[in-house]
């Protein structure tokens, strides 16, 4: 066991120069580079081209989100300037713009920079310049590693808890089920494949039936779900990205295949899911939610949603609000003002990152109620809980309670 | 008239000879901008050195691009798969097998050699427009294939390989950024006094001769099947130390960084650079590397419009790439001097 105790020793004395850094540093204003009296400087890297340019709406989301915030006299009388480079989905060039906001521009920090393999790629820089990479976007369980990684840390719920939350519901509930699974054949598919294995456990073996995967180059998936009732399985975990997942659910519907069909929270918005692939077939499937969803009539109402869209209507009139990514964007944007109000006058990266891990109960008005967000310097996932959901008439009605799943990287 | 303009004006065919005593810069020329390249990173910052080696890195790989298509007269939109092969071997070497950075190189370059000398072979029997479009399928399979589950173990599949960046050797008191620049820098060099020498050669004559006019060349007794595959082998070996320098600098390995994005790119800055003309693939490194930046500064949204527009003039103003310019340059030296 040496390895560990030298591991727990080199963590506790992390903690304990963090923790005397701040004491002394409370009463006085203390910058890093990147923050001023009247200015914080942040970083951010989004595909704005490239295969995954969908993506950069989060981005543009963010920029109006901070313009708000300057609008309104900043964060504790700074403004926010906030930086924004593509990289087109491309690891190199994901590394040759973290370097330019770090050493060029000088930002305190980077901010959800988003795509698994572009953050793997500078990981390993960041982190050696201890510069923090907070909140990045995207759901691989493996940003959630603060002994190994103390400068980086995800936001959304990550993608083995969401399954590890359907084992649950299914060793609970369907005992006695034969499970099929189509899963995209990437990190995604293969980290969502994983959180099911680990949540039923010793039973995996005996339950699974089927594991098929398919190729995001493929045009139509359609031989998959023949393949997948063939086998006979009565419950069908569907790990698929929105064109496919919407696919799946009409072929269901067309072969007449009535499994109980658990589809991940990737794909599980109305607009650009369910809508196209018609309400008739998707009654009754199920599916995990932490955000509320715009196209969903039951926020109507709802205070924290008419704020977000007070908001897109005056600083991001031409985003579209149906879309998953304007929302996300928000939250996390509004996280991210939340640690810096918390940060006070301390603005060094020891200290955004410290804040940032002691968040406790927070919540952005677009979280499903009685979702909240937390961390600690040992939890470094904000969201870690989801709310299951079933498809009923047009919408989604949330069933059981806010479940909690932890899943370490 | 020199030689140069002639191959100039008489440019109508896809690659227009080019003599090869046009294909390289004078020796005072070579010797300042080389000057140049060992006092700039004394006085920037780490960045600008980080950058400055992509495009001695990117410049090597149009360099060997354009060996190939200017120096043999084939075409290829494949050498992204020779960069990524390159990459790989030296990052699962470094991480897996703990061999030190330097020598991982020469196993590329002897790997990716044996690559592209088998896939030469095939691609003998085709030509132009169908080569382009083998060489094509080659880079779209490439990030599949290291996807593939049972090579996961070694690849580490779609999460990639992290790679860790050398220190300065023997204690020198230089950043790894610098360091990683000067081995950069002599890797180049040598590449590219290799280059030129081999141009120059026997089998140098041969590929332009290949190029040229096939027929005459093998009347002339040019062995042209063992030539092709030569030009590709080399041209593939080349690449692939540029994609192992590439793996070091960057510290990362993914599929996804080797896409067909990649090779187009390199394809890219061979015509920006001018086809056949070796300094130019640094001009068109430069291009592939800057361009891009510049045209998001003018517009986010737009960038790849803007990215379009730029690309567009350099091809309608100096449809010949840098080389135009370094010859009209050269000129007005001459007039200059005459006055």
């Amino acid at each position: 066991m040496p390895a560990v105790t030298g591991k727990l020793a080199a963590a506790s004395l992390a903690l304990a120069l963090i923790a005397t850094s701040t004491s002394t540093a409370s009463a006085q204003k203390k910058y890093d580079s990147g923050a001023t009296d009247t200015e914080i400087k942040i970083g951010n890297i989004m595909p704005y081209s490239g295969p995954a340019s969908a993506y950069g709406i989060i981005g543009r989301t963010e920029a109006a989100y901070f313009k708000k915030i300057n609008d309104e006299g900043g964060i504790n009388g700074r403004k926010i300037n906030f930086i924004s480079y593509d990289d087109a989905y491309s690891p190199p060039k994901t590394v040759e713009q973290a370097r330019k906001l770090v050493e060029s521009d000088e930002v305190l920090f980077i901010f959800n920079s988003l795509g698994t393999p572009p953050n793997s790629a500078i990981q390993k820089y960041m982190n050696s310049k201890k510069v923090p990479q907070l909140f990045v976007a995207t759901g691989a369980t493996k940003w959630n590693d603060p002994q190994n990684f103390p400068w980086t840390m995800g936001w959304q719920p990550n993608y083995q808890s969401e399954t590890q939350i359907y084992a649950k519901y299914i060793l609970k509930e369907l005992p006695n089920a034969k499970i099929g699974v189509l899963y995209q054949n990437d990190d995604y598919g293969k980290d969502y494949l994983k959180g099911l294995k680990d949540g039923l456990g010793a039973k995996a073996a005996s339950m699974i039936v089927l594991e098929e995967s398919y190729e995001t180059s493929e045009p139509t998936i359609d031989n998959h779900i023949v393949k997948l009732k063939a086998t006979g399985a009565d419950v069908f975990i569907n790990i698929t990205t929105p064109k496919f997942a919407a696919q799946a659910i009409k072929k269901n519907a067309e072969i007449g295949w009535k499994p109980i069909h658990f589809l991940n929270n990737v794909s599980a918005s109305v607009g650009s899911v369910i809508k196209p692939a018609g309400f008739d077939n998707a009654q009754g499937i199920i599916s995990a939610a932490y955000l509320k969803d715009t196209t969903d009539a039951q926020w109507a109402n709802d205070a924290g949603m008419k704020a977000f869209l007070d908001f897109m209507t005056k600083y991001f009139p031409e985003g579209d609000k149906t879309d998953g990514g304007t929302v996300v964007g928000y939250g996390v944007a509004q996280t991210l003002v939340q640690v810096l109000k918390n940060c006070g006058d301390d603005l060094t990266r020891a200290n955004v990152m410290k804040q940032a891990a002691s968040l406790k109960d927070f919540r952005t008005e677009v979280l499903l109620p009685g979702i909240k967000i937390n961390t600690s310097p040992t939890d470094f996932a904000p969201i870690s809980s989801l709310q299951l959901q079933r498809f009923k008439g047009e919408r989604w009605e949330l069933f059981g309670d806010v479940i909690n799943a932890e899943a370490g990287g | 008239m020199s030689a140069a303009e002639e191959a100039i004006a008489e440019g109508h065919e896809a690659v227009e000879a080019v003599p090869k005593r046009a294909m390289t810069l004078g020796t005072g020329t070579s010797l300042v901008v080389l000057a140049a390249l060992l006092v700039v990173p004394m006085f920037v910052k780490n960045f600008i050195i980080f950058q400055m080696t992509m495009l001695l890195i990117y410049g090597l790989a149009v360099l060997a691009l354009n060996i190939l298509t200017g120096g043999s007269g084939q075409f290829s939109l494949g050498q992204s798969a020779f960069y990524a092969v390159g990459a790989y071997t030296s990052a699962v070497l470094m991480e897996h097998a703990n061999i030190n950075y330097a020598l991982t190189i020469p196993v590329s370059a002897v790997i990716c050699f044996g690559f592209g000398y088998l896939f030469g072979k095939p691609a003998l029997r085709l030509s132009g427009i169908y080569l382009a479009l083998a060489t094509f399928a080659l880079a779209t399979a490439m990030p599949q294939l290291l996807k593939l589950n049972f090579l996961e173990h070694w690849t580490g599949g779609v999460q990639g390989l992290v790679v860790t960046k050398p220190d300065a050797p023997f204690g020198l008191p230089m950043s790894q950024d610098m360091w990683l620049y000067y081995f950069t820098l002599a890797v180049t060099v040598a590449i590219y006094i290799f280059s030129v020498n081999l141009l120059r050669s026997r089998s140098g004559r041969a590929f332009m001769a290949i190029r040229d006019n096939e027929i005459a060349a093998s009347s002339m007794g040019v062995n042209v099947a063992l030539y092709k595959t030569l030009a590709f082998g080399v041209s593939a070996g080349i690449t692939g130390v540029a994609g192992s320098l590439g793996a070091i600098a960057v510290q990362f390995v993914a599929p996804d960084s080797y896409t067909i994005t990649l090779a187009i790119s390199l394809f890219l800055g061979m015509v920006v650079g001018g086809v056949g003309w070796l300094p130019g693939s640094f001009v068109g490194a430069a291009f592939i590397i800057f361009v891009p930046n510049m045209a998001e500064s003018i517009s986010k949204g737009l960038s790849g419009a803007v990215f379009g527009v730029l690309l567009f003039l350099v091809i309608y103003l100096v449809p010949h790439g840098a080389r135009q310019v370094a010859i009209f340059g050269q000129q007005l030296v001459g007039k200059l001097r005459k006055n």
